[in-house]
């Protein structure tokens, strides 16, 4: 029997008699990472990583029923040994190593290849089965080194100052905005939408370091966030709120502005190609480092990407699976939202 | 190329017009002296002649980044266009060369006649040593398309504040013959080369719809009102024994159109008409879809002339005795043009567009419903003391169209756009029921708010069940309400007959897919149409 199967709740291991990342309620859920399409809320009893329990604390009120692990901790499960591995995709984020009578297999939920300076580097593990995204795997998704990304990123905002503008920065509540507050360069204070700003006290009562930043209010004066830099979820990206600021220059930070349609299609004024997951590189180099004889591809160009994996020689697999619906993590925020618009922020 | 290169990306990501306008303000502030000229032949479509071959340039592509072909088709079918798939898929530059524009623009067109191999050696070379937007400008420039949201009106614009000259000047220097390697920016601007071009058009004027009651407007004495026609807007120039036939996206199209030659014997010179290019059968005007035949060709058979043969119904005139009559109020302009036409001694291929005469609003209301008798799609409305204006003006003019057509279909197809909506399926076929089966009746692309093209895209990727490359099918279930302009017979379309501009009116989330339009419906709506 494979140690792992697709059901219609989620990637069950019978052995064990677990869930990873399940999309429906189950009584024992393990958990890669904190974003809401793998992350849900209403399971009995959560297993995840030490720095991902924050966030199910913040988002759902989870506190009693969550069990954690650090990176290369081993656990039993009714004899499936499960060991956790930094994925480098956001803070916490984890592949899930399972061993089962020398039988191995990685679940590695969202993962990029590239250090980001904030997530613990992403960490190739030996398996036969590997379980991957596809977010990006087309051959058109190249990225940048951050490094020269973030150098867009500043001098696009100092170049808004001396044009009187508000930069306002378009990432992700958790993941990207933590990516962007501890890499930015500039010495502008950073202002945060209160999801940001909830998820990052989330974070330093957990231990982790962030630069400060301040919670956006109304009290703050317009000419003081012009004066610094502003950062919101996407689900923000075309509110009242932001139309009401001076002047203000809307750049998103996302793997899909790599493509001129992506920009062009959310009528941004920038747009930077920072991703949190894998490039097409990213996601070959991956794979042939787990030396895995099988892939399961799951969310993303899933057919496209399998079917390359074939024809280089890798044995490979479409799965479907309910992960890469960016509208879960875009519904969070905006509730979130919702709230602000009634503080009036 | 790089201060080029950073227009592109402003143009591209603001939607607002003024600040394309002062982008592109800034760019010719800015610019190196000799690409300015080459920018404005790219923006207006006048490419020169394509060096490589599509197919060799991406063969090359597809070597280069040592992917699969159907890899490089998926990419591209993501992407949705050639250049930038091309820029993406290639391995990182090595090396970094800046030219100005004009270099590379006339480097190109050196490749003219080299073989295969010197051409593949010098893209090569240059796709090693360029960023991924420069060379996706770069690639831009092989092709010579380079559609990227400037109208004509709104370069002009551009040129006319940066230069400090009159916008309609503007527009007529850009229009005429020119050669961007032969003039410079300033003679360009200042029009030195159009005094001795004789085929240069004037703008055209636009209408607005209509956009009150026409009770509204006020006396009924103070308008003119014209069948509002399906056809091409032509522009006939009459200068110096020479004739040149204008369509409306300021291409000249005098070849295509053999019946109106004998124009140039006996249309006195100085001469400008505005007017409808329509086919046109012993007085009758007939149906857009018979005058496509004659669309878009570089030669004309014998057939094709017998088939849809063409006349012009003038409208307006613009030049008389040599001169701009624009400002000459319309009531005068008639006046005149209806002594020219008169004098013709060829009747019955350019005649006359006739001035509807009414009482009163409700009764040219009940004249209105009969436009689609005589294949009109309405009323134009125009004020006797209007000037003919550059472009479109609102209170002048106004097009007071016949209510379109609609069909509830459902959704069977979706495949992805491309350009802006490239990541989303946004060109959907659509259905209605014949029996028990569906019958494709039309394919539409726009009409949905981004809104409701982010759910429709969702529902497609929940419900897709078949894939044909980048088409899906999907469940039929999402209905929406076709608006169309006509019904013709087709034999090209399984459904025996196609809809004239169908578009999507609104998504009717009320109805369910057994709800629908059945093709007898269709067939029904034909007959009574072809009555």
């Amino acid at each position: 029997m494979p140690l792992i199967q697709f059901t219609n709740k989620g990637i069950y291991c019978k052995q064990g008699d677990f869930y990873i990342d399940p999309w429906r309620p189950v009584d024992k859920a393990v958990i890669t990472h904190g974003h809401a399409d793998h992350a849900k809320w209403g399971n009995k009893s959560y297993l995840c990583h030490t720095l991902t329990k924050p966030i199910l604390e913040e988002r759902y009120g989870l506190y009693d029923n969550v069990e954690t692990l650090t990176y290369n901790q081993q656990i039993d499960i009714n004899g499936v040994k499960l060991s956790m591995f930094p994925a480098g995709h956001v803070i916490g984020s984890a592949q899930i190593r399972l061993e089962y009578k020398g039988e191995i297999v990685v679940v590695s939920g969202d993962y990029k290849t590239e250090y980001d300076g904030i997530s613990t580097a992403f960490e190739p593990v030996k398996c036969h089965t590997f379980v991957s995204e596809s977010t990006f795997g087309l051959p058109i998704y190249k990225w940048q080194p951050q490094q020269f990304i973030f150098e867009n990123i500043d001098s696009w905002i100092a170049d808004n100052h001396t044009k009187n503008k508000t930069s306002v920065l378009v990432a992700y509540s958790l993941g990207k905005a933590q990516r962007l507050i501890q890499n930015l360069k500039s010495d502008y204070p950073i202002f945060v939408h209160r999801t940001i700003a909830a998820l990052n006290e989330a974070f330093k009562r957990a231990g982790v370091e962030l630069p400060s930043t301040t919670q956006i209010n109304p009290e703050i004066k317009k000419d003081e966030l012009q004066k610094g830099i502003v950062i919101v979820p996407p689900a923000l990206a075309d509110s009242k709120w932001i139309k009401s600021l001076t002047n203000p220059a809307v750049g998103i930070c996302s793997g899909w502005m790599a493509v001129r349609a992506g920009r062009r299609w959310r009528s941004a004024d920038a747009g930077f190609a920072l991703s949190d997951h894998a490039d097409w590189p990213g996601l070959l180099n991956a794979i042939k480092a787990t030396e895995a004889e099988k892939v399961m591809v799951t969310h993303g160009s899933t057919a496209i990407f399998s079917r390359y994996l074939n024809e280089i020689g890798i044995e490979a697999e479409e799965v479907k699976t309910q992960y890469g619906d960016e509208e879960a993590e875009e519904k969070i925020e905006a509730s979130a939202e919702e709230k602000t618009t009634e503080k009036q922020i | 190329m790089k201060r080029f290169a950073q227009l592109i990306q402003e143009l591209e990501l603001s939607n607002k017009t003024n600040d394309k306008i002062e982008a592109l303000v800034t760019y010719f502030n800015e610019a190196d002296e000799r690409d300015k000229p080459y920018v404005i032949a790219m923006f207006t479509g006048k490419r020169p002649k394509r060096p490589i071959t599509t197919t060799l340039i991406k063969q090359w592509a597809i070597e280069l980044s040592g992917i699969p072909e159907w890899l490089f088709t998926e990419s591209y079918h993501s992407v949705g266009d050639l250049s930038e798939t091309i820029a993406l898929v290639l391995p990182a530059a090595e090396h970094n060369i800046d030219k100005p524009l004009h270099r590379w623009i006339t480097e190109l067109a050196a490749l003219q006649g080299k073989t295969d191999e010197e051409k593949k050696d010098y893209i090569l070379n240059s796709w090693n040593s360029l960023a991924t937007q420069e060379r996706f400008i770069f690639n831009k420039l092989i092709s010579g398309n380079f559609r990227i949201g400037v109208s004509n009106k709104m370069l002009v614009n551009a040129i006319a504040k940066q230069s400090e000259q009159d916008a309609n000047k503007i527009m007529h220097s850009i229009m005429g013959k020119w050669q961007p390697q032969e003039i410079t920016y300033q003679d360009l601007t200042a029009g030195a080369h159009v005094n001795t071009d004789n085929s240069w058009p004037y703008p055209f004027c636009l209408a607005y719809a209509i956009d009150t009651e026409p009770e509204n407007l006020g006396a009924t004495t103070d308008w003119q009102a014209e069948w509002k026609w399906d056809g091409i807007r032509g522009q006939i120039v009459k200068r110096n024994g020479e004739l040149f036939i204008w369509s409306r996206g300021e291409e000249l199209v005098t070849d295509q159109f053999p019946e109106l030659h004998f124009l140039k014997e006996e249309l006195p010179d100085g001469i400008v008409l505005d007017g409808e290019i329509l086919a046109v059968k012993d007085g009758k005007v007939l149906s857009f879809s018979t005058l496509q035949q004659r669309l878009n060709r570089k030669t004309i058979n014998k057939s094709q002339l017998d088939n849809a043969p063409i006349g012009f119904y003038t409208y307006d005139i613009l030049e008389y005795e040599g001169k701009d009559i624009r400002t000459t109020v319309l009531a005068k302009r008639r006046e005149i043009l209806e002594k020219i036409i008169n004098k013709l001694s060829t009747k019955s291929i350019v005649v006359l567009s006739p001035v509807i005469q009414f009482k009163n609003w409700q009764e040219l209301a009940e004249i209105r419903e009969r436009a689609r008798e005589i294949n009109s799609e309405g009323i134009m409305l125009k004020h006797m003391n209007s000037i003919f204006h550059a472009g479109r003006k609102r209170g002048d003019w106004w097009k007071w169209k016949i209510n379109p057509y609609t069909v509830d279909t459902v959704m069977i197809y979706a495949q992805k756009g491309s350009g802006r909506r490239a990541n989303f399926y946004t060109d959907y076929t659509f259905a209605v029921r014949d029996g028990e089966k569906l019958i494709t009746i039309a394919k539409a692309y726009s009409g949905l708010t981004d809104k409701e093209i982010k759910e429709v895209n969702s529902f497609v990727n929940k419900n897709a069940m078949e894939k044909f490359g980048p088409v899906r099918t999907v469940k039929p279930e999402l209905v929406f309400e076709i608006a169309f302009e006509g019904i013709a017979e087709s034999k090209r379309h399984k459904a025996g007959l196609a809809l004239r501009f169908p578009r999507i009116a609104r998504w009717r989330k009320d109805k369910k897919a057994d709800e629908i339009n059945t093709l007898d419906d269709l067939r029904q709506l034909l007959d009574a149409a072809s009555l």
